[in-house]
């Protein structure tokens, strides 16, 4: 393939396990590069995201936390660099995106946001007072 | 309640600030004291994009801080004071000497900084930095979450910060 691949960027090693998790289920993982920001401060991790869009050509970045560093670095990045930032990742969104390489990535950043949202839900077991 | 707080964090408003401290001690309200930062609209936009709608956000100068430091010690919610580096908070405490403790949270690696604990580089200058706001009575501690146990500076000193950590 030889369409950018898209950064997953976030805490500890959940990227990493992100997409391993997106490689099990799809062989498709090589379409994320992982990026933890372990170690690093709120200006390092800017730099080496900065250098990692530029060097993969990156078009979207998937953030964790919305109020984490991860997802402040990838903000900073909206101000030069031609980036979509879509924060909350969970890997129902990966997956969603990944499978779907026709669609634009402004739209498939929107469209996997649609259908990852609500998978996460609170299902009750039926064994409650049991 | 007041700034229960005063924290040295080199990524400011961050994962750890507002869930790991923010989440157990029911944070009202959150004061980022940067001069730079409080000179741009874009940085102070860029910081509360990500912050829970629920919080407040109040971005400051160092002299505009000091100046309204005892009002934000009269708010009824718990709050934290966040600067990026040692000297920001310095000057801030040369200001207002009531600060009487000081949060070492995330100080990262760069060239001259020596590993004092996983989230803690410091440089010498910085250790005696540190060292001069102790013999004025503040108390300096490491900690990056309330999980993890309290480092003294003593302790970062002798070297044996890791030992430290839980």
């Amino acid at each position: 393939m030889s369409d950018p691949v898209s950064i997953v960027l976030a805490h500890g090693e959940l990227a990493a396990g992100l997409v391993s998790a997106v490689e099990q289920i799809t062989g498709m993982g090589s379409r994320f590069v992982a990026m933890s920001n372990s170690g690093l401060s709120g200006a390092e991790l800017e730099v080496r995201l900065r250098a990692l869009v530029d060097q993969t050509a990156a078009r979207v970045v998937f953030t964790d936390l919305p109020a984490g560093s991860c997802n402040i670095a990838a903000f900073r990045l909206l101000r030069d660099r031609d980036v979509i930032v879509v924060s909350g990742v969970n890997l129902p969104t990966l997956l969603h995106f990944v499978t779907h390489p026709n669609l634009s990535p402004e739209e498939a950043a929107a469209e996997s946001v649609e259908r990852g949202a609500p998978t996460l839900k609170v299902t009750l077991g039926t064994a409650r007072g049991h | 309640m007041a700034i229960e707080l005063y924290r040295i964090d080199d990524r400011l408003i961050h994962g750890q600030v507002i869930v790991g401290w923010g989440q157990p001690m029911g944070l009202g309200f959150l004061i980022l004291v940067d001069d730079e930062v409080a000179r741009s609209e874009w940085e102070q936009e860029l910081y509360r994009m990500g912050v829970p709608p629920d919080l407040d956000v109040v971005f400051a100068s160092v002299a505009d801080a000091a100046a309204k430091l005892d009002e934000w010690n009269r708010d009824r919610r718990p709050g934290i004071l966040l600067t990026t580096d040692i000297d920001t908070m310095t000057r801030l405490i040369d200001a207002k000497s009531s600060i009487r403790a000081v949060n070492l949270g995330g100080i990262h690696h760069r060239a001259g900084r020596v590993e004092r604990l996983r989230y803690l580089y410091l440089t010498a200058d910085e250790l005696r930095a540190l060292r001069a706001l102790e013999r004025r009575g503040v108390e300096v501690t490491a900690r990056d979450v309330p999980a993890s146990r309290p480092v003294s500076l003593s302790t970062l000193m002798d070297g044996k910060g890791e030992e430290g950590a839980a």
